[in-house]
C-alpha cells in the first residue's frame, strides 16, 4: 500500500469524514462551543472551527477570528482526548442484594469505534503516554483498552505554535511522526495528507485525491519549521528527574504555593493526568453502584489516611503534581509525563508556568529564549 | 579483703563501668555493696532518702508510681546489666518513684554519699560518671517521649472489652 | 511475584463472613469463606480491598495461614464510619474482596538470617501470616525473635499464638507493655527497649518492622544502633488506596505506587522518599 504523500481539497476532508461514517465510526473533532474549541461529534467540515484561532497566555484564553477561513488555525482547546479514552465518569459495576447473597455485575464496554480528527503531535504523544499507563503495567484497564482498541486517528499538523506551548522543549512536536492513520498539513485550503499506517492509506485510496508535488511537500516542511520556531515558551528537560527530585526543599515551593490555589484546573486540562477516585452510591432496592471519577491530587482529600493528609499543605500538593508529571513519571512509565501543550499554563487561573517554575529551580538566571504568549 | 577483690571484679564487669580506669573504679569500690531482693521486694520507696545508686547484676526491677486510687502502676522495667536511680545526684535527694524487684535480682549498690564525696573532691572521677550517665537518661528521655506519641496515637478504646 | 486474579480487579468477589471474633477493644477478626468454594492464595504481607457492600472499602491486611487456603482472614480495627459498620457485621454476612495486592514480605531471600519481627498492638496482625510461614520452614532460619509491644496487657493481640510461640524452644517472644498494675512481673517499657535484650547475631539478622510511621523510624535506628543495617530491615507503610491495583495514582511515594511496589518495602530502599516530609 503506498505511503507517498497526496493532496486533498476540503471536498477530500468531507468525502474523508463521510466515509469513516459509512464505516461505522464515530467522528470526534474540534468544534467551537462556549467561546472555546472543544471535541465533540462532527457530522460535516461545517462543524469545525472554521476561521478561528485561539489566543493563549498565563490564564488567559480567547477565541479569535482568523483572517482566512482555516480549519485547524488554533492550537489547543481544554478538552484532551482523553475524556473519550478515560472517561471522567465511569460506572464500574451495580451490586444487587437478593434472598441468596450479593450479585455483581458488570456493563458491557461500549461497542462504538472511535475515529479522531486533527489530533496534534503532542496529543499523539499523551496518547502514546496514557498508553504505557493503562495497558503495559501489572494490571490493565478493560475500560481504556476496549476504547482504545481500532480507534482511527487522523493527526494534523500544526500550522502555528500556541501562546503557551513548548512541545520542541519535550520532542513531541510539532510535526506528528507515529501513532496515527493519517496526517493532514493544511496549507491555503488544500491539506498534504501523509498515511501513517496500511489502514490510513487504504483510506486515503478511496478519497478524492492527488499525489502532492515536491513544492508541496516543501511547502509542508516549512510550515512545520516555522511553528518549531515560534514556540511560546521554552524548558530545558534533558534534566528534570535528578533536578527536581534532588531539590525536594527548594524554597521556590514556597514562592508557587503562595499562587498556586490548588483548585485542580491543570490536573483536568493536562492530557495525561490519569488520577480517579471512586464513589459508591445507594438505591432505596439495597443495589449499589460504584463509579470512577477523575480526581486531582490538589484535592485536600486526595492523600488522606486515617489521622490527616499526608499532603495538608498547598505546596506539598504543587510539588507533588510536577515533580510527578516531569520526575516520578520518568522512572514509572519511561518518558516524560509532559508533552508541552501549555494547557497548564493557560488554564491556571493565576497563570502559574509550569517552564518557568522548572526555569527557577535550575537557578538559570535568564530565561533560554522565550515569547512573551 | 576477698570480698573488696570480687566486688571490683563485679563492678568492672557490669556494663556501666565499661573503659573506666583502674583508679577510678578502685576509688568507687569502696562504696559498693552487693544486695539481693526477692519477688515483690520493695528496693525503695518513693520520697525515701535517695541514699543509693544501683546497677543490676542479674534480674528485672519495676519502677512503680504511686496513684491515689488503686494500685500503683508499673511505668517502667529495667533488666541485667542496667542501671536505676538518679535522684542521689540532685538535691533534696529524694526518690521519685519506686523500685521494686519483679524477681530474684542481684544488685550493686554504690553509697551515694560517699559516691557524692568522691566526685566532689576527685573531679575527674565526677566526669566519668556523669559521662557515662547522661547517654543512658537521653536514651530514657528520647524513648519515653517516643512511648508518648505512640500513646497519642493509638486510637483510644471505643467499649468495653468482650470475650468470644 | 505477585499472584493476580483472572477476573477484574476492580469487582469485588461476594465472600461470607463464617466467624467473628472480638479481639481487644476495637478490633475483630473476621474467617471468611468464599460463597463459590474457591480457594484465596495470598502470600504473607499481601492485603486485600475489602468493601461493606453499601458502606465502602478500605485497604486490610491478610492476617492469616497462608497455607490454609479455604479461610480468608482479616483483622480490623474500629477507626471510623466503615469500619465502625464492618463491626457490626455477624456471621452469615456478605462482604466483598478484591486482591491480593501489593508486594509480600521477602521470605526466600532471607533464609539463613535471624529473624526479629518488631510491632506493637494491631501491628502483629499483618505480620502474623509471615511468623505461620517462618516457622512452618522453621529450619530455614537461624533465631526467630518477636519483639511486641501493648499499651497495657488488655491490648495484647493473638494471645494464643503468642503463647504457643513462646512455648517452642526455638522461638523467643519478648512482649513489653507501656505500662501495668503493681506487682506484674513481666517487661514495662517501649518495643525500642525490648528489642535491645534479643539475643540474636546482629550483623547477620533480618529485621521486620510494622508500626505506625512515627514509630518505624524509632524502630530502625534502634535496630541500625545493634548492626542491623537499613537493607536488612523490612517495613510495611500506608497510604490512601483506593483502587489497589496502582491506576488511581492515590497511594503514590514519590515514583513509588504503593499499591503494587509496596506496601512492604526495604526500608533502605524506601528511605529516602519516606524522610521527605509531606511527599
Amino acid at each position: 500500500m503506498s505511503h507517498e504523500p497526496a493532496v486533498i481539497t476540503r471536498d477530500g476532508l468531507a468525502a474523508l469524514i463521510a466515509a469513516l461514517h459509512h464505516d461505522g465510526f464515530r467522528v470526534l473533532g474540534p468544534t467551537v462551543r462556549d467561546d472555546a474549541i472543544v471535541y465533540d461529534d462532527i457530522a460535516a467540515v461545517a462543524d469545525l472551527p472554521a476561521g478561528w484561532t485561539d489566543e493563549q497566555a498565563g490564564g488567559h484564553y480567547r477565541l479569535k477570528r482568523r483572517g482566512d477561513d482555516a480549519l485547524f488555525g488554533y492550537a489547543v482547546g481544554p478538552h484532551a482526548w482523553k475524556r473519550f479514552l478515560h472517561p471522567p465518569l465511569l460506572r464500574l459495576w451495580r451490586a444487587d442484594r437478593h434472598a441468596s447473597g450479593i450479585t455483581v455485575t458488570t456493563d458491557p464496554e461500549p461497542a462504538e469505534k472511535l475515529a479522531l480528527l486533527a489530533v496534534r503531535a503532542c496529543e499523539l504523544h499523551a496518547i502514546a503516554i496514557q498508553d504505557r499507563v493503562f495497558l503495559q503495567g501489572p494490571y490493565i484497564d478493560p475500560h481504556y483498552k476496549a476504547r482504545r482498541q481500532g480507534i482511527f486517528i487522523v493527526a494534523v499538523n500544526c500550522g502555528q505554535a500556541g501562546g503557551t506551548c513548548f512541545c520542541t522543549s519535550m520532542n513531541t512536536g510539532p510535526k506528528a511522526s507515529e501513532g496515527f492513520d493519517l496526517a493532514l498539513t493544511e496549507m491555503a485550503g488544500e491539506f498534504l495528507v501523509e498515511a501513517g499506517s496500511d489502514r490510513g492509506a487504504a483510506l486515503l485510496a478511496r478519497l478524492p485525491h492527488r499525489p502532492a508535488e515536491p513544492a508541496e511537500t516543501d511547502r509542508a516542511a516549512d510550515i512545520v519549521a516555522e511553528t518549531a520556531a515560534s514556540m511560546g515558551r521554552q524548558m530545558r528537560s534533558d534534566d528534570l528527574h535528578d533536578l527536581l527530585l534532588e531539590n525536594l526543599d527548594h524554597k521556590r515551593w514556597d514562592d508557587v504555593a503562595a499562587r498556586c490555589l490548588s483548585c485542580g484546573n491543570c490536573t483536568q486540562v493536562c492530557p495525561t493526568c490519569f488520577c480517579t477516585s471512586v464513589s459508591d452510591t445507594n438505591d432505596l432496592t439495597g443495589a449499589t453502584e460504584r463509579v470512577r471519577r477523575w480526581d486531582s491530587c490538589f484535592s485536600q482529600e486526595f492523600s488522606y489516611i486515617h489521622g490527616g493528609s499526608v499532603r495538608p499543605s498547598p505546596r506539598s500538593r504543587y510539588r507533588q503534581w510536577m515533580t510527578h508529571k516531569l520526575a516520578s513519571w520518568v522512572d514509572q512509565f519511561g518518558t516524560s509525563g509532559c508533552v508541552g501543550c501549555g494547557r497548564c499554563i493557560t488554564w491556571c487561573p493565576v497563570g502559574i508556568d509550569i517552564t518557568e517554575e522548572v526555569r527557577a529551580i535550575r537557578g538559570d538566571g535568564q530565561s533560554d529564549s522565550i515569547q512573551e504568549g | 579483703m576477698v570480698q573488696i577483690t570480687n566486688l571490683e571484679e563485679i563492678l568492672s564487669a557490669h556494663p556501666f563501668t565499661a573503659g573506666m580506669d583502674h583508679d577510678a573504679l578502685e576509688t568507687i569500690v569502696g562504696c559498693c555493696s552487693n544486695a539481693v531482693y526477692h519477688p515483690g521486694d520493695y528496693i525503695f520507696r518513693e520520697g525515701d532518702p535517695a541514699d543509693d545508686f544501683y546497677l543490676i547484676r542479674q534480674g528485672v526491677v519495676a519502677l512503680e508510681i504511686h496513684v491515689p486510687q488503686g494500685q500503683p502502676i508499673v511505668v517502667e522495667t529495667l533488666e541485667t546489666g542496667e542501671i536505676f536511680g538518679w535522684s542521689w545526684l540532685i538535691p533534696p535527694y529524694r526518690w521519685s518513684n519506686d523500685a521494686r524487684a519483679s524477681e530474684q535480682v542481684r544488685l550493686l549498690k554504690l553509697d551515694a554519699a560517699c559516691l557524692r564525696r568522691k566526685m566532689e573532691s576527685d573531679r575527674n572521677l565526677g566526669y566519668e560518671i556523669y559521662k557515662r550517665f547522661l547517654p543512658i537518661m537521653a536514651r530514657r528521655l528520647a524513648n519515653n517521649r517516643m512511648r508518648i506519641v505512640e500513646l497519642a496515637l493509638e486510637p483510644r478504646p471505643t467499649h468495653s472489652r468482650r470475650k468470644g | 511475584m505477585m499472584t493476580t486474579t483472572t477476573a477484574d480487579p476492580m469487582v469485588p468477589v461476594p465472600y461470607r463472613i463464617a466467624r467473628v471474633i472480638r479481639e481487644i477493644d476495637g478490633v475483630f477478626t473476621w474467617h471468611l469463606k468464599s460463597l463459590d468454594g474457591s480457594a484465596f492464595r495470598f502470600r504473607p504481607g499481601q492485603f486485600n480491598m475489602v468493601y461493606h457492600f453499601g458502606v465502602g472499602e478500605i485497604p486490610v491486611s491478610v492476617s492469616g495461614d497462608c497455607r490454609d487456603l479455604d479461610t480468608l482472614v482479616h483483622t480490623i480495627r474500629e477507626v471510623g464510619p466503615v469500619t465502625n459498620a464492618m463491626a457490626t457485621l455477624r456471621p452469615g454476612d456478605v462482604v466483598g474482596i478484591r486482591g491480593p495486592f501489593g508486594r509480600p514480605w521477602p521470605i526466600d531471600e532471607v533464609t539463613g538470617f535471624d529473624l526479629i519481627f518488631v510491632t506493637s498492638t494491631i501491628g502483629l496482625a499483618p505480620l502474623r501470616p509471615l511468623i505461620y510461614e517462618v516457622l512452618h520452614r522453621r529450619s530455614d532460619f537461624g533465631k526467630v525473635v518477636i519483639c511486641y509491644g501493648t499499651r497495657g496487657t488488655d491490648d495484647i493481640m493473638f494471645e494464643a499464638d503468642l503463647h504457643r510461640w513462646r512455648a517452642r524452644f526455638d522461638t523467643v517472644v519478648h512482649l513489653t507493655v507501656h505500662s501495668a498494675p503493681s506487682g506484674y512481673r513481666g517487661r514495662v517499657g517501649g518495643v525500642a527497649s525490648a528489642i535491645r535484650t534479643a539475643r540474636v547475631d546482629w550483623p547477620s539478622t533480618q529485621a521486620f518492622v510494622c508500626r505506625s510511621e512515627a514509630l518505624t523510624r524509632q524502630a530502625v535506628d534502634t535496630l541500625g544502633g545493634l548492626g542491623v543495617t537499613p537493607d536488612r530491615v523490612w517495613v510495611t507503610l500506608e497510604r490512601n488506596m483506593q483502587c489497589g491495583i496502582g491506576l488511581c495514582g492515590h497511594c503514590q511515594l514519590g515514583p513509588t505506587f504503593m499499591c503494587k511496589d509496596g506496601p512492604v518495602y526495604r526500608f533502605d530502599q524506601i528511605e529516602p522518599l519516606y524522610a521527605v516530609r509531606e511527599f
